[in-house]
């Protein structure tokens, strides 16, 4: 797939970059034109991703966390959230809907929210090692608009 | 995140407003937790009007909030979502346990 645009960042594990990644992530997707709910979309998924490497992939220490957003021909927006952290011992089981290691200040939503607000999810993890998160939103063309 | 209250016969409304995200979740369930105590009211709604934003660790305060309710033998609910947090309120299914009302919903 033909890419024809993209940004790459890299940023440590503090909460505080987690609204920093999603309104990244909102003004790059911009130039695919998306309506208010797509963005308010992607912005979701990007924070759910984000944060999982906060709270899950680096609980006790900072680590890098990299964000690259791809445009690829058709409107077709992908979203790389990757850390290096402690991996994920059984993704099926992580992305169950409720299922949580965080505790009562965790929903265990994330993956289930993502899933349902992008069009593709993947997740790629392997313990000690790190996990990367794919996913994949199709931008509709708005008539008349371009 | 900002945070105000109003309190009428029983009733505590805690307007959030701003973002909620897990960078300011733990400070908003404090706010809220010392909300409770002071008024100790029969139900608490969060009214998400002003939220322009809220991922799943919004989820986590509304589940957390309403635990603490019930334990005082009382219930939390959420009025007036925003569209962004009613999306995320929808595709999380917790509106099945608890009560979710305003002007996008009955
Ligand atoms: N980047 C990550 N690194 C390590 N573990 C992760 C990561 N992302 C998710 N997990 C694991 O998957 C579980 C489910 O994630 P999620 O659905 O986002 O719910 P929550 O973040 O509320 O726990 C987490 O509790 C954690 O155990
Ligand atoms: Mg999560």
């Amino acid at each position: 797939m033909k890419s024809e645009n993209y940004i790459k960042l890299e940023f440590p594990s503090k909460s505080v970059n987690e609204g920093f990644a999603r309104a990244a992530a909102a003004a790059f997707a911009a130039q695919l034109d998306p309506t208010l709910e797509e963005l308010g979309d992607i912005k979701t998924a990007v924070s759910e991703a984000v944060t999982n490497c906060i709270v899950h992939a680096y609980p006790d220490e900072l680590g890098r966390i990299s964000m690259r957003l791809r445009i690829m021909s058709g409107g077709r927006l992908e979203i790389v959230v990757k850390d290096a952290g402690r991996g994920i011992e059984d993704v099926a089981k992580a992305r169950e809907p409720l299922f949580t290691t965080g505790g009562e200040e965790r929903s265990g939503m994330g993956f289930t929210i993502m899933e349902s607000f992008m069009d593709k999810l993947r997740v790629r993890s392997s313990p000690g090692r790190g996990t990367t998160v794919t996913m994949l939103r199709a931008i509709k063309p708005r008539t008349g608009a371009r | 995140m900002r945070i105000s209250t109003a309190y009428d016969a029983g009733k505590l409304v805690i307007r959030l407003a701003g973002e909620l995200d897990h960078h300011g979740a733990r400070e908003a369930m404090r706010e809220i937790d010392g909300l409770i105590d002071e008024y100790l009211p029969r139900d608490t709604a969060l009214d998400m009007e002003g939220l322009s934003f809220m991922d799943s660790s919004g989820i986590a305060v509304i589940l957390k909030t309403d635990r603490r309710m019930r334990e005082m033998g009382g219930r939390a609910s959420v009025i007036n979502p925003a569209r962004q947090p009613l999306r995320v309120i929808d595709a999380s299914g917790i509106d099945r346990m608890i009560s979710v009302k305003g002007a996008r919903r009955q």
